[in-house]
């Protein structure tokens, strides 16, 4: 299992430097007038300063110098500070929320990660309990029922889901508002006697001993959380019931049954483990993805978190900082699978003797 | 039994009795796997919904002149509009700024002698009842350039890594894997918005990016296929036989490991057609008025907090846009069980 793990990480920063390669050719789709915003805020109205600037930060210098400028940062030849440098966290400047990308990555991730957290646990416990129900009832009702509802749950698209939710719940019973806080709640929580500790709201707030701020926020919480399960709950479904369809074919479930056991301790306790290892990779996959940004769920339900601010770059062709929020989600995509790889070593002997 | 052929291995007397299966014209014309696999479309009844889903939406794509006249001809997939005022109009009421000419049915379908706004209109008074049947073209186009261009990608990289091998191979599924490292649809959405900066707005932008980032599955897929179908006996039977290696990877590798590939990608064009509205729904691609769904949706952002008054928009492109992905995924799901080769001979 060690040669794996090993093999794993050794592999991990390769697929990294080809990840910052593509970053960096599709970063030279740009001109080097509008690569600028990699080191400076403000576009210069003339084209002198402009000139100067791209000879100041080596803008028309070789790819390859450029490359590794900037992925490490470079000398700054007018002033001698070093400047820039993805690896040192110097993304560039946002032109559409005019300040550092990583300013604005740092402001709207605990908003993002605090979705994610309330999204992904509806999503692994009802996905995987109703597959299973689906797949021992093969061929029933249930079975039937479920599968009609990950067909439909896939084809929903996220953005008419929201906006059909947005019109019942909120434009016509008004029950749950779009945002991340009432004004009254954010005039609160931004204020200086609130106490920040983790950065997600629901859980400071009751750290703070405020549940009405806490129960705002989940108010406001439920319907992305509902559309977004809603849509991925169907591949659980479909993966684990067919997981469990093929796990329940196996001669060992077979020898269980034929010693006499139960029924529920043979599905419970001999095919659900081991018909749960692909749901491992589905749900590295699914963090991973809600981690990097809800793009559409959170720019619908106006939910201050990274998937926004990638979409409302993206719509204003801010290229500098969509491409940011693509690395950061690439990096976290690498790392969960990383962890997923390593999780399946631990669940599944067979990876683990190869 | 002096009549059993010498190099046949099989006692043919082990069948006799058995009722001769009989073998129809249409499975004699299309083969048995083709004619299997239709016979299981049309035997299962959510695969008969959804194929009826996605002959609908051809028939409006192919009608789309008849049923929704352009008034401009020459740009037709440009939703035409009445006026420029900024409220949405409900469905049903007149269109009173230079309305499209009354085709012939409308008298006998809707018996009113002057064009209305079926659908309603869009603030800026887009006409959503044209906008969804153009969008029925868009969606279909779309589907089918994505997918087949994805594939093209896909079956090349696949089988030229699974050819030659070794470093090849290796080099391929490296960068196959660093493409993988992107959440699909964010990374279509940065190189979206790169084009459109680049070669300007309209359906191109998406359209690359999407397939830019879509085909890395397809390699990954073929790829395998071709590893395994080559170590099948029949591959083996060939060699035996001095069949030469093109007649073998053209004849029986290429088929035997790409057609069930292809019949199952035909069915992803839904999931193509979702990402693409997203793109355009989030306003990175096709310009503002261009007759695509995702383009339709987008205008109710601006609407959310009354969207109980002027629901019409988000609801009739969004049901378009959910019954086509659903016809495909129905079939789609269909056919998995098809084919699924434990499913054979179960009746289908």
């Amino acid at each position: 299992m060690t040669n794996y793990i090993i093999r794993r990480l050794l592999i991990m920063p390769l697929t990294l430097f080809g990840v910052t390669v593509l970053i960096f050719l599709m970063l030279n789709f740009l001109t080097p007038e509008e690569r600028s915003a990699l080191y400076v805020r403000d576009i210069p109205k003339n084209e002198a300063t402009m000139a100067g600037i791209i000879k100041r930060y080596g803008l028309d210098d070789p790819i390859l110098v450029q490359y590794w400028h900037w992925l490490v940062g470079r000398k700054d030849t007018a002033t001698g500070e070093y400047v820039g440098g993805i690896l040192r966290g110097n993304f560039g400047y946002s032109r559409s929320a005019s300040q550092p990308v990583i300013e604005l990555l740092k402001r709207r991730f605990p908003a993002t990660v605090e979705l994610a957290l309330y999204t992904i646990l509806p999503i692994i416990s009802i996905g995987v309990w109703l597959g299973i129900l689906a797949a021992v009832n093969h061929n029933k009702f249930i079975d039937q029922a479920a599968r009609v509802f990950a067909i439909l749950g896939h084809s929903l698209p996220s953005f008419v889901l929201g906006l059909l939710v947005l019109l019942f719940f909120y434009a016509k019973l008004g029950w749950f508002p779009p945002g991340r806080l009432s004004d009254w709640a954010s005039a609160i929580v931004y204020s200086n006697e609130f106490r920040s500790y983790t950065s997600l709201i629901t859980i400071d707030a009751l750290l703070n001993g405020r549940i009405d701020i806490c129960l705002d926020a989940l108010r406001h919480l439920i319907l992305p959380v509902t559309t977004l399960s809603t849509i991925s709950l169907a591949t659980y479904v479909r993966v684990t019931r067919s997981s469990m369809l093929e796990t329940l074919r196996q001669e060992y479930v077979v020898t269980a049954r034929a010693k006499g056991l139960k029924e529920r301790d043979v599905v419970n306790g001999h095919a659900r483990p081991n018909a749960l290892i692909p749901v491992a990779t589905l749900a590295g996959f699914t963090v991973a993805g809600l981690l990097g940004g809800a793009v559409f769920t959170e720019t619908i339900f106006d939910y201050p978190g990274i998937g926004q601010a990638a979409g409302a770059a993206a719509a204003q062709l801010d290229v500098i900082a969509v491409l940011s929020f693509t690395l950061l989600a690439g990096l976290i995509l690498i790392i969960s699978n990383l962890v997923v790889d390593v999780m399946y070593a631990f669940l599944d002997p067979r990876v683990r003797l190869q | 039994m002096a009549e059993t052929s010498p190099n046949s291995a099989v006692n043919i007397h082990m069948f006799e009795g058995l009722p001769e299966r009989k073998i129809g014209w249409l499975e004699s014309l299309l083969g048995p796997e083709i004619y299997r696999i239709l016979r299981g479309l049309f035997k299962n009844p959510l695969s008969i919904i959804g194929m009826s889903l996605i002959f609908f939406f051809v028939l409006v794509a192919l009608l789309a002149p008849v049923l929704a006249p352009p008034t401009n001809p020459r740009n037709p997939y440009m939703t035409p509009r009445d006026g420029f005022g900024p409220t949405p109009k409900n469905p049903g009421s007149v269109w009173k700024t230079k309305p499209p000419e009354l085709p012939f049915w409308w008298k006998t379908v809707t018996g009113k002698d002057e064009w209305v706004h079926l659908f309603g209109t869009a603030g800026g008074q887009w006409d959503l009842y044209y906008g969804v049947v153009w969008g029925a073209r868009t969606a279909l186009k779309v589907g089918l350039i994505i997918e087949g261009l994805t594939l093209i990608i896909g079956i090349l990289v696949g089988s030229l890594s699974a050819f030659y091998g070794g470093y090849v191979d290796e080099i391929l599924m490296r960068i196959t894997e660093i493409f993988m490292a992107f959440p699909s649809l964010l990374a279509a959405l940065t190189l979206s918005a790169i084009l459109s900066d680049k070669i300007g707005k309209g359906i191109w932008p998406p359209l690359i990016a999407l397939v830019a980032f879509g085909w890395m599955g397809y390699a990954r897929i073929i790829r395998g296929d071709i590893l395994s179908v080559r170590e099948r006996d029949y591959i083996m039977a060939a060699r035996v036989l001095g069949v030469k290696d093109r007649r073998i990877i053209l004849r029986h590798i290429i088929p035997n490991a790409i057609y069930p590939t292809l019949i199952l990608a035909s069915l992803n064009i839904g999931g193509d057609v979702i990402s693409f509205a997203a793109l355009s729904f989030l306003g990175i691609g096709t310009e503002v008025g261009y007759a695509d769904w995702g383009q339709l949706i987008s205008f109710a952002r601006n609407w959310i907090p009354s969207l109980a008054t002027y629901w019409y928009i988000v609801v009739f492109p969004g049901l378009a846009l959910i019954l086509f992905v659903l016809g495909w995924n129905l079939c789609g799901d269909a056919l998995r069980d098809i084919m699924d080769p434990r499913m054979r001979g179960r009746g289908a």
